[in-house]
């Protein structure tokens, strides 16, 4: 628990110390740990293989620039906006193939993935701007003040990143979290449980897919311009990577997944060739020598009476 | 009053018939037994009832109403729980989360309510909370709440699949073989826990292999062979049975 509080306000400081550059790198770090947060819910807690995450945040960040450069909408009003449509994309693409199991359904979000992002590429109904992108997306004000440098985001994302990790903690350790992890378990002892199976698999998807559409809100009103690029295969693959390495269904897991993923290539910039080649390795050896990720789930506490003498007949 | 009705129930699986034409019905506040050696289609018969198979024919009826092919999670809902043959507990969550499952359907909050800790969300879960320690508890596990559901004995595995199945509030439960794998004093341990689950009004159906379980513990008993119910009645009345004890009990010790 202390650590924790150490790290909060070392992190809330860290802007008067680091320079633009690096403030920018927490930046991307904070916005994948939101990724990685939502997909956590998908992938750790459901045990939903989707590859295909960054779809969801494609259509929350062409929903912010479209609306905001047409109609002048202000960014963060958007918010709710954002979470609508990916949601909504979330469970049109999912209602048919979340029954699949596995690597099927890898297979197909990995689909669901390359497809939006070419039809993106192609200009899908005159509205995505083509492979060239949307330009000129505003940045977002809180309470009429302009948010531009890269530690006024900072503190934006970082209040964003503080909310989703206080909520989706909430969201665990509750009726919802321990629904999706029955299913994960055993799909048929949770049906026989009365958990409702199919529901729950499609809610904590669109979710999961909601929060990464208010992500991509964030990110469009970062960068000012969106091009499908910033979506592609590998994004998604990154995000996937940041889950199971942190820890499948621990939020501590989930943020240092982020920071190693985000944050250490940065820093290792003059080995650049090598990166590709020690991340790989490391990916390996995790995988032989810790299969549930660095930080792996915990189990919940729960208020108990204190335990007697009595041990329980064996 | 008969709680669950069987009527001509019929299930094929590719050309092998694994049950066929089977009626009876279970009285409200008894213990009934289904036995019959391997492969006669007992196991087959509680996944129809409890809608893990779809029916090929007949139907099942629960307190006058009509729940063939329902899905398996509101037949829960309505009232009926299930042990497995073949423990299928969530092995790596803590013994009180496998409760916990169990409460699930007899519970409300949403993930929004979950988010925002509403006054009734934290009621809720404090409900269901004591609802599942009483369960652990009624079944003796009292004391191991916070081990992982797979470090526990095969015996306490079984009788955690009880404990989960109660917590639903279940008004009949199905019971796949609970003394398999179990020791003798566990087994009598076993029958005192259905005993008093039908103290709790509890109507109860099991399979069970341990023939002085069933002879103890069952108040009726029906028999099936290769799928087709060929003996029904009390303990004595079956034990004495020539078509039973020639296709089940037939080889003398």
């Amino acid at each position: 628990m202390y650590i924790y509080g150490v790290i909060f306000v070392v992190l809330a400081l860290a802007p008067a110390f680091l320079n633009p550059y690096w403030v920018d790198v927490l930046n991307n770090v904070g916005l994948y740990a939101i990724l990685g947060l939502s997909l956590n819910l998908i992938v750790g807690h459901a045990g939903l293989f989707n590859l295909g995450h960054a779809a969801f945040f494609a259509v929350g960040a062409y929903t912010a620039a479209i609306l905001n450069t047409h109609f002048a909408v202000p960014v963060l009003w958007l918010l709710p906006v954002c979470a609508f449509t990916a949601g909504l994309f979330a469970a049109l693409v999912a209602r048919p193939i979340i029954h699949l199991r596995g690597d099927y359904l890898c297979i197909v979000t990995i689909g669901v993935g390359e497809i939006l992002r070419i039809a993106l590429t192609n200009d899908v109904f005159g509205i995505t701007g083509g492979p060239n992108g949307i330009f000129g997306i505003s940045r977002p004000t809180v309470f009429g003040y302009l948010i531009r440098k890269p530690y006024e985001f900072y503190y934006l994302i970082g209040a964003f990143l503080v909310a989703t990790i206080f909520l989706f903690h909430r969201l665990e350790n509750s009726r919802f979290g321990r629904a999706v992890n029955y299913l994960r378990e055993d799909e048929i002892a949770a049906e026989g449980s009365g958990i409702n199976t199919s529901h729950y698999k499609l809610a904590v998807f669109v979710l999961g897919a909601a929060w990464a559409g208010m992500a991509g809100d964030l990110f469009a009103s970062k960068m000012t311009i969106i091009t499908p690029e910033s979506f592609s295969f590998w994004e998604s693959v990154v995000m996937f990577a940041i889950v199971i390495l942190g820890g499948s269904g621990s939020i501590p897991g989930v943020l240092l997944g982020a920071v190693l993923f985000v944050g250490l290539p940065e820093a290792f910039r003059d080995f650049a060739d090598a990166r590709m080649l020690i991340f790989g390795a490391a990916m390996v050896v995790m995988m032989i020598v810790r299969t549930e990720g660095i930080l792996p789930q915990r189990p919940r506490s729960y208020p108990l009476p204190q335990p007697g003498e009595s041990g329980g007949k064996p | 009053m008969t709680l669950l009705r069987l009527e001509n129930l019929t299930k094929s699986f590719g050309g092998l018939t694994a049950v066929s034409d089977v009626s009876f019905g279970v009285d409200e506040g008894t213990i009934m037994g289904l036995i019959g050696p391997n492969g006669a289609g007992k196991t087959t018969v509680f996944n129809l009832i409890t809608g893990n198979h779809r029916t090929d024919g007949g139907s099942v009826h629960f307190d006058n109403e009509d729940i063939t092919n329902w899905p398996t999670y509101r037949i829960v809902a309505l009232g009926i729980a299930r042990t497995f043959q073949t423990i299928r507990l969530f092995q790596n969550l803590t013994v009180i989360e496998n409760v916990l499952a169990g409460c699930h359907c007899r519970m409300r909050s949403g993930p929004l309510a979950a988010m925002f800790h509403t006054p009734g969300e934290r009621k809720e879960e404090q409900g269901a909370l004591e609802r599942a320690l009483g369960d652990l508890a009624f079944v003796g596990l009292a004391g191991q709440e916070i081990q992982l559901a797979k470090n526990l004995s095969y015996g306490s595995q079984r009788l955690l699949e009880i404990a989960r199945a109660l917590a639903t509030e279940p008004r009949l439960v199905i019971l796949d073989e609970p003394a398999g794998g179990m020791n003798e004093q566990e087994t009598a341990a076993l029958i005192g826990t259905i005993r008093r689950i039908q103290k709790r009004g509890i109507t109860t159906l099991l399979i069970e292999h341990d023939m002085s379980l069933v002879m103890k513990a069952c108040e009726r008993i029906v028999v099936l062979e290769y799928g087709i119910k060929i003996a029904e009645g009390t303990p004595d009345a079956v034990k004495n049975d020539p078509k039973v004890i020639e296709a089940y009990l037939g080889m003398e010790d």
